[in-house]
């Protein structure tokens, strides 16, 4: 299943191009304009007037009720931004030359970082409501989300198998109706598991954006992530143990009650010859399709959808017939070109001017200095997760009993939201009065490890059964069954894993490396304790500066790095 | 029986394609002034290689794609885009797996807008006629080739077309359920219990064609033209066996071998490293001249015989005939093919001797192999990257095929040690691995 996770377009060349120049410069120039239009002056936003968190136990169901309501308004906006943006990126060439690049940087940038604008901006849109506050929160779990979702539609949409668009347009279908005959249902077994992989990284952003303080502006929205900081605050640690179960359970409620049925659904709509060996099965789903009168329910339901969607509809299709003479086309798109390239250096320019009016040179330099830290911090501790879990990992995805019984657990961990525990982890470094720069960095890898670790097990598991026999034959054992077999064998997988969780782990370093306990702040050496500083104070033209520079060092480390290795490893090692 | 002979259903005039280039410029030429027509009341066969841009036409004739040049006229009007009276069955059958069978017959009169109930109606006849009685509610995955291609059929009678287009319907299946359904169209078709006027398919298989059709063009590869129109004047049911079904096959195999006289089109060197190559493995070769060799057939065989023993589509068998002409192993003789003294002496060798005079051919009479070996000699680190022959390969063909000619060298040349192949670092060399 790994297979279908979005890595954002590993077609395109590796190397930064100067689409992502522009897309970069479009991202941080929207993020200046919402600071300059909503910020203004230095007067503080009004805070929404929510009634302060109790931590009381019998409150728990409640906010855990609010946190999952929240992921699913937020899980409903992403749908709809999947099937606009990404539709309107596969179906127009010049529109795809800047979207899907805006896309790629989205991506890899560090969504954490854009907390303090999303809450400036919402709590302008509507001042002194609860609503803003919760727009923002909404805000941040779509962006976590809403990416890789739309990439993975995109990338269905630009696959869909050729002789069924032929069968299409043969029958003479509609926009309309071949988008939701074939080209939604095509894109449905992908979209869905992407939105289970984002869902799973929802949770950890939902707790870190609930309450948040943002200079003078302090917002805490009723919900587990609200209660876990007033825990914090407090230094209670029955609080933090209730949260803990009180989020596990939820987890374990949405991925039984809706991910799974919806995944064993999904099935059908794979394209392939023949049946799948594995099927996947859901328990709540057989019962819903067993009983009869829930049938019947939804049968005129279904019936209308399908009218619905056979509504004959042009929409303009994929222009693959016969493209408009060359050189009007090569007009348009020079012109298009020039746009673009305005708007682009019309935007770098605003940023610039932006950030300088402040900092200087001296400033950009500390910064990167700061980034190097948090990136050898993230290279070092993904290394030693590596080391400690891949071997692990290997041993059990090669027992297909343990694999069964550990995948689910590794899966659950890996949608867990660690952040829970990181002010119980910084009251022990201040116990033990231990150096923050080396323990703060553990919390980094935390919650990601656990991406390596299912990613490994299902690559394991995947092992051909005769290649094993082979090993077994020849006796290859010992260090060359490692360097020969088992390494190569998972790699494919391995990366897949490593990429989601470097891209998870800079996400972390924002909230791992400034973390409050009681009354005391412990932070390390880093861009991330810089941006989270920065927003608490709400000195918004180091935000900037400190996602900007984040943002560039992680997309360059991205292409340069993990782009290549994954896809040799895709070239060479796919069995 | 169906009345006096007007004009032509289908007619196309003068039809030129070329291979779009990723670029978005035109590349070369797949197509090249084709014409041709299909009139009421007759099953014709588009007859060629693979690559010969059969399907290419097809899809023209569908207005699935338009032609750069040259007209489609289908019922008097051009046809600009996909028409109403015009149906196509696929090769991979391509239906919509989240469709159950009825759904996936509906789906082109409910997207017409056709009212529920007649289309509910409608469908049900279709799936009467074409005997899948029982199977409404099956998903294709549960189904089997066979049944998947009925529904197939089925999706495409329902909406009433006036032709049915087909592209291999057939050569996805196993040899009985291919001839199972081959007799029940025809049956079907004899009867006139379909609404249809005329059939196009596209086959390379020559015994099927003999076998359906009462026309069979015979299309030559690169670029696409017609070579031959045969006409069939055999009477349903034909017999394989029959002596005149035996003649008519031969004739085609015959004309399908001939070297095609040396036509002075395109850039001017297109004699030498325009020449695609097919992927063919080198044991295919030796086993061929081995099988040749030996008895019954003694050095000269019969192909339609040949293919029959061997289990082999014509899309496999001429591949590897014309790869061992190409090294002077072997030649076609009308419907024949004959070792030439080399191709006897290869056979005897032991596998040392075998690749060395492998390789010397392959010098000999391959261009592209005498070119990368001049190229790597020329350069002082005897290293030269794939992407430098291919894009000289482009300029000849289309991507697919100059990828697929540059694989068959690299196979070629290392089976002969010629040179070496880095795949990693894609390029070529001498140097073997350490």
């Amino acid at each position: 299943m790994s297979r279908l996770t979005a890595i954002a377009s590993l077609g395109r060349r590796a190397l930064p191009n100067h689409w992502d120049l522009v897309a970069l410069a479009a991202i941080l120039a929207a993020l200046v304009a919402i600071v300059q239009v909503f910020h203004g002056v230095a007067t503080p936003l009004p805070g929404a007037h929510v009634a302060a968190i109790s931590l009381k136990y019998k409150m728990l169901p409640l906010y855990a009720l609010r946190t999952t309501l929240r992921m699913f308004a937020a899980l409903a906006a992403s749908l709809i931004f999947t099937f606009t943006y990404a539709t309107l990126a596969a179906k127009s060439r010049r529109f795809a030359m800047v979207l899907i690049p805006i896309l790629d940087v989205l991506q890899s940038v560090p969504i954490l970082g854009f907390l303090s604008f999303t809450v400036t901006f919402f709590l302008g849109l509507f001042p002194g409501s609860v609503l803003g506050a919760e727009c923002a929160a909404i805000f941040v779990i779509f962006t976590s989300q809403a990416w890789n979702m739309a990439f993975s539609f995109y990338q269905s949409l630009r696959s869909v198998p050729r002789d069924l668009d032929e069968v299409s347009r043969g029958l003479r279908l509609t926009g309309w109706q071949k988008f939701w005959q074939l080209e939604a249902p095509f894109a449905v077994p992908g979209l869905i598991w992407n939105t289970m992989m984002s869902m799973s990284g929802g949770w950890f952003f939902i707790v870190a954006s609930e309450a948040i303080t943002v200079g003078d502006t302090t917002v805490a929205l009723p919900g587990v992530g609200s209660y876990i900081a007033e825990a914090n605050a407090q230094g209670r640690w029955d609080a933090i143990g209730a949260a803990v179960l009180a989020m596990g359970l939820v987890i374990l409620a949405y991925d039984q009650l809706l991910f799974r049925p919806i995944i064993a659904w999904a099935g059908k709509f794979r394209v392939e010859l023949s049946a799948s060996e594995t099927v996947e099965q859901s328990w709540v789903l057989n019962i819903l399709t067993r009983t009869y009168w829930i049938r019947m329910g939804f049968r005129p339901v279904f019936a209308g959808l399908r009218s619905i969607g056979l509504w004959r509809v042009a929409l303009p299709a994929l222009p693959r017939m016969n493209a408009p003479s060359a050189s009007s086309s090569r007009a348009l798109d020079g012109l298009w070109f020039l746009v673009v390239g305005l708007c682009a250096a019309w935007a770098t320019w605003m940023v610039v001017a932006y950030i300088g009016a402040e900092l200087g040179w001296g400033d950009v330099g500390e910064v990167l200095k700061l980034t190097i830290f948090t990136l050898l911090r993230v290279i070092i501790l993904m290394a030693l997760a590596s080391l400690v879990w891949v071997p692990v990992s290997v041993w059990i995805g090669l027992r297909p009993r343990v694999a069964q019984a550990v995948q689910p657990l590794a899966q659950f961990l890996a949608a867990f939201p660690v952040n829970l525990l990181f002010g119980a982890a910084v009251s022990l470094v201040l116990a033990f009065d231990l150096n923050p720069d080396i323990w703060l960095s553990l919390l980094i890898v935390f919650g990601t490890q656990w991406y390596i670790v299912f990613n490994v097990i299902a690559g394991a598991s995947a092992f051909p059964n005769d290649l094993r026999e082979v090993v077994a034959n020849f006796r290859i054992g010992g260090w060359n069954w490692w360097r020969r077999v088992a390494l190569p064998g998972v790699m494919p997988y391995y990366f897949t894993g490593a990429i989601t969780a470097t891209g998870g782990s800079w996400n972390a370093s924002i909230v791992a490396e400034y973390v409050k306990w009681k009354d005391q702040t412990v932070a390390a050496h880093g861009v991330g304790a810089y941006i989270a500083e920065a927003t608490a104070k709400g000195d918004f033209p180091r935000i900037v500066l400190g996602v900007a520079v984040m943002s560039i060092v992680v997309t360059i480390f991205n292409r340069l790095f993990w782009r290549k290795l994954y896809a040799y490893a895709e070239r060479r090692l796919r069995l | 029986m169906f009345g006096p002979v007007a004009a032509p259903l289908l007619e196309v005039a003068h039809v030129s394609q070329s291979y779009p280039k990723s670029s978005g410029e035109a590349g070369p030429p797949v197509l090249e002034d084709v014409s041709m027509n299909l009139r009421e009341g007759e099953i014709v066969a588009l007859l060629g290689r693979s690559g010969c841009g059969k399907s290419t036409l097809l899809r023209l004739i569908a207005g699935l794609a338009l032609p750069k040049q040259g007209l489609v006229t289908f019922a008097g009007k051009p046809v600009i885009g996909p028409s109403e009276g015009v149906a196509m069955v696929f090769q991979s059958f391509a239906l919509f797996p989240w469709l159950s069978v009825l759904d996936n017959v509906e789906i082109g009169l409910r997207a017409q807008g056709t009212p529920v109930d007649e289309t509910r109606t409608r469908a049900l006849k279709a799936i009467d006629v074409i005997g899948l009685d029982g199977f409404e509610s099956a998903y294709p995955k549960e189904l089997s080739g066979g049944m998947r291609q009925r529904v197939g059929f089925a999706r495409a009678l329902v909406v009433q077309p006036k032709i049915l287009l087909m592209d291999e319907p057939f050569s996805a299946l196993d040899v009985l359920t291919a001839e199972t359904l081959r007799t029940d169209l025809l049956d079907l078709w004899a009867e006139g219990r379909m609404p249809i006027k005329a059939i196009l398919m596209v086959t390379h298989n020559i015994e099927e064609a003999v076998l359906m059709c009462d026309r069979v063009i015979v299309l030559a590869s690169n670029p696409g033209r017609i070579a031959a129109e045969i006409q069939i004047p055999l009477a349903h049911p034909r017999n394989r066996l029959d002596a005149d079904f035996r003649l008519l096959v031969d004739r085609i195999y015959a004309l399908m071998t001939q070297r095609p006289e040396p036509k002075p089109i395109g850039p001017a060197p297109a004699s030498s490293l325009g020449m695609a190559l097919p992927r063919v493995s080198t044991n295919s070769l030796a086993g061929m001249l081995e099988e040749i060799a030996a008895p019954p057939y003694n050095g000269r065989a019969d192909l339609p015989h040949l293919a029959d023993s061997l289990q082999l589509e014509i899309d496999d068998l001429f591949p590897v005939g014309e790869t061992l002409q190409l090294l002077r192993f072997a030649e076609f003789e009308d419907a024949d093919i004959k070792l030439t003294p080399t191709g006897r002496r290869f056979v005897d060798m032991d596998v040392d001797q075998r690749k060395k005079m492998f390789g010397d051919q392959v010098m000999a009479f391959v261009p592209l192999a005498s070119h990368i070996k001049r190229v790597l000699d020329e350069r002082p680190s005897h290293r030269a990257p794939a992407i430098r022959f291919r894009e000289e390969l482009e300029d000849y063909m289309s991507e697919d095929y100059a990828e697929r000619t540059l694989r068959a060298i690299i196979n070629l040349g290392r089976y002969g040690e010629l040179f070496a192949y880095d795949e990693n670092a894609q390029a070529f060399s001498y140097e073997n691995p350490e």
